[in-house]
This record gives C-alpha cells, structure tokens and sequence, in this order.
C-alpha cells in the first residue's frame, strides 16, 4: 500500500509545496567532505586544508546560519502523511551511510600511506569525526523508526563512534526522562558543557545497560547474550576496527579512536544544546508532566537544519518521536535559541559566554521563576541566593 | 484477548501477539505488563496511557 502512496501525484497537498525538498540532499555535503578535504589540499598544496572539516562545522555553519537566516514554515497537516510516505526523503538519509564508510576506508588508506605529516594525520582525523559525529544525527533519525531494516541501518552508522548504545538509551532513556533531573542527555541551568560531556557519556552508557538488562530479563535471559542490543551494536564496531587494522595496518587505530570520540562529543555537545535548564514538573500524582513543546530548544536556522535533518525542531520530535524529519514543524510556543545549532555549539565550548546568552532565557522563559529550572546541584545554592535575592529587592 | 493502543503514536498492542523483543510472548494478558512499561516505538506514552481499543471482530 505503501509503496502506492508514493507515486501518486499530488492532490492531498492543495496547491502546498515543500520548499526545502530540493535541500535536502545537501546534509551529504557532510561525509563527504574529507574527498572535499583532500581536493583542497591536492589543488592548493597547504596541508592546512585536512582540517577542513573542523572548519566547516565551527566556521562556515555559524556563517551560513547568520547569512541563511531562518524558515518558520510548516506543511499544512494535510499534507503530513503524504510528506511521510514519500521515499525520496527516505533515499536523502540511507545515501549518508555509503559515503560515510566511503571516506573512513579512504581516511586508512591516507594514514596508512605515511604520505601525511602528524598534524595532518590528526586535521582527517577530526575531519572524519566531523562525519561519524553527525553519522549519530543520521542513526538518530533512523532509529526512531518502526521498520527494522531502518533500526539496522542507524546500528551501522553509529558503528563508527562506539555509541551503539545510543540507539536503546535515546529512544527508550532520554525520551521518556527528557527535561528531568534524572536524565543524563539534558543538561542543567549552571552546567557547563564540559561538565556536562562526562556525566552525559557515562550516565547514558551505564542507563542502556540497565534498560537491555531489564528488557532482557523480563523473559528470563542474562544480559550477556548476542541477541543484547549493545553488545551486538558494539560487536560491529569492533569487527569493523579490526577489519581496518588488518586491511592498513595497526597504525590506523590511534585515529580510529580519535575519529569516534571527536564524533560522539560531536553528538554530545548537540544534546547540550537541546534542553538547557528546561524542567517538566511533577503532577500531583508523583509523574512528570508530559514533554511539550516548551521542554525542548528549536531553531528554525535553515542551513542546520537542512544538514541536521530537521533535528533543531526539536519540540515537535519530542511530542512525535516516530514522525519522519521532513514533516516536523515548528511551534510558535516553544523556547527558541538565539541563533542555529552550528553557532550555538561554539559558545557551548565556551562557558562563560554560553552562560551569559543562555542563562537570562531560561530565566525569562520560566517568568524570572528560577525555581521552576533545571537546575545544576553543585550551583543550586548559588543561584538560588543570586535570584533570590534580586527578588526581594524587587517586590521592596 | 484485548487490544491497547498508544494514543499518541497508534502502536497497538494485542495480547495474542504480546511483544516478544520487550519480552512479553504471545498470549501475554495486559495486566502482566508493568505500569512504567513505555510505548516501544515512541516511547512519549506509558502503559497507563493507552487506551483500550474496542472490539470489532466477529
């Protein structure tokens, strides 16, 4: 039935058209760039240039979401299912997979050569981070779907970064806990990010292993087993590094390692962004309300979105976790950041500057109440007598 | 055997299939489901979220 669906020429949409259909083939300018990366350094001869893909994300994005500007438009519901079923947006995502795993086994092959100095080794190495890191985005998309193959497809791309687990802890973890002291993926009014990277990386390991652990113990199987959703996913990391150690020698492992972590603090620094010091209170009856649209941050910058599949609307995945990125919409309800993922995960590697920019908008967004915030415990006392404080002098 | 429908993704779950992979086999009666057990596929809605779906078998 499906498949019908998607042929059909256009009636359901009434004369609406997707603006950003065209766009979307732009999120594999991506992995491609260490081909893009190599290019330059073979037309320029400046070695400077296996750095490129560092400087696309912290430069040239923040660049382009400043020049772009932002796109609030949303498909008419109407169109939604049409939107859903229509595979070139699916084809859009499978493609990343290819060049991904494309440029890793061509990234041996140049550490591999000898032909690369260390710096330069080290440049295509965070370049290839850059492409594991966002291959996270493109597994996160995937794994939120109902088809197995598509579930399969987001195991493979976060083979690159070890963070198999990511695909159980953010579907069945973050989801449920977002916006809640609980959660180790939503980061806290006070938190800086680099505090924030060990407590999101540990806590969401060790709260997979308990969620496959239960899961698995529910028919009475021990959690060390194949058919365990970490250990396969991480089973495929470690035949895949091997199988790169064996075909380019044990040279390339140290930028193996480098590539995945640089990508997976990639991911982490995203999920920083998401929820800063946002905070779903509790019902009367001890549950957290549901996550609405105000328990998420959005941004309608076009050119993160159009690279990051539409993550930045954020709410709207938040309250329909299933729906395909190409009909999320924006709310106009929803905490909106100051400018695109890209710009704002600069000022998150730079504490004091993040804090200045984001602390006065959760603080507006909870009515000057910094009660009702996700607070940071080592920083609660602290900012509870600073606001508190300018409250008393304000009602005087 | 009933059916229990997620009111906010549409994920059905019907007692005669149970839901092996969360480890419920077929046959699984709706009260053996733990209450914090969340929807598998969008995982926004709980168990004591879904809503009895009525029978229109014959």
């Amino acid at each position: 039935v499906s498949s019908s669906i998607a042929v059909q020429p256009e009636p359901a949409l009434a004369g609406w058209r997707d603006h950003k259909r065209y766009l979307w083939p732009l999120g594999l300018l991506v992995p491609t760039l260490p081909f893009i990366a190599w290019g330059l350094v073979s037309a320029t001869g400046l070695g400077f240039f296996w750095w490129s893909g560092p400087v696309f994300v912290f430069v040239a994005m923040p660049v382009l979401d400043t020049l772009v500007g932002s796109d609030a438009e949303n498909p008419p519901d109407s169109a939604i299912k049409h939107l859903e079923n229509d595979r070139y947006y699916r084809w859009c995502t499978y493609l990343y997979l290819p060049l991904q795993y494309g440029a890793l086994v061509w990234a041996c092959s140049k550490w591999s050569s000898g032909s690369l100095s260390w710096v330069e080794s080290l440049g295509l190495a965070v370049t290839v981070g850059c492409v594991s890191g966002v291959a996270i985005n493109t597994a996160h998309e995937l794994g939120h779907k109902r088809k197995q193959a598509e579930r399969w497809l987001s195991k493979i791309a976060l083979a690159q970064t070890a963070y198999g687990h990511f695909f159980i802890e953010h579907n069945r973890g973050h989801h449920v806990r977002v916006a809640t002291p609980e959660d180790p993926a939503s980061s806290r009014l006070g938190e800086s990010f680099w505090e924030f990277l060990p407590r999101s990386v540990y806590g969401s390991l060790r709260s997979s292993w308990e969620l496959e652990r239960e899961r698995l113990a529910r028919s009475g199987r021990r959690p060390l087993r194949i058919d365990n959703d970490i250990l396969n996913a991480w089973a495929m990391t470690v035949g895949l590094f091997t199988v790169l150690g064996i075909a380019f020698g044990a040279s390339v492992l140290p930028w193996l390692l480098v590539q995945a972590v640089f990508g997976f603090s990639l991911l982490e620094v995203v999920n920083y962004l998401e929820h800063y010091g946002l905070r779903r209170q509790r019902g009367e009856d001890g549950r957290y309300e549901r996550c609405r649209p105000e328990h998420s941050w959005n941004s309608n910058n076009v050119s993160s979105n159009v690279l990051l599949y539409h993550l930045q609307r954020h709410s709207d995945h938040h309250a329909n976790p299933v729906r395909r990125y190409q009909a999320l919409r924006h709310f106009e309800e929803a905490p909106e950041l100051p400018s695109g993922y890209a710009t704002m995960i600069v000022l998150a590697y730079l504490t004091p500057l993040w804090r200045r920019v984001m602390d006065p908008r959760v603080l507006a967004h909870y009515g000057g109440d910094v009660t009702r915030a996700n607070i940071h415990p080592r920083r609660r006392r602290r900012i509870l007598a600073r606001h508190g404080v300018a409250q008393a002098a304000a009602a005087r | 055997m009933s059916r229990y429908r997620c009111p906010g993704c549409e994920y059905l779950y019907d007692e005669a299939i149970g839901a092996p992979r969360e480890g419920f086999p077929a046959g699984t009666p709706w009260s053996e489901v733990p209450d914090h057990w969340c929807c598998p596929d969008c995982a926004v809605r709980e168990k004591v979220d879904f809503e009895l779906v009525e029978e229109q078998r014959s």
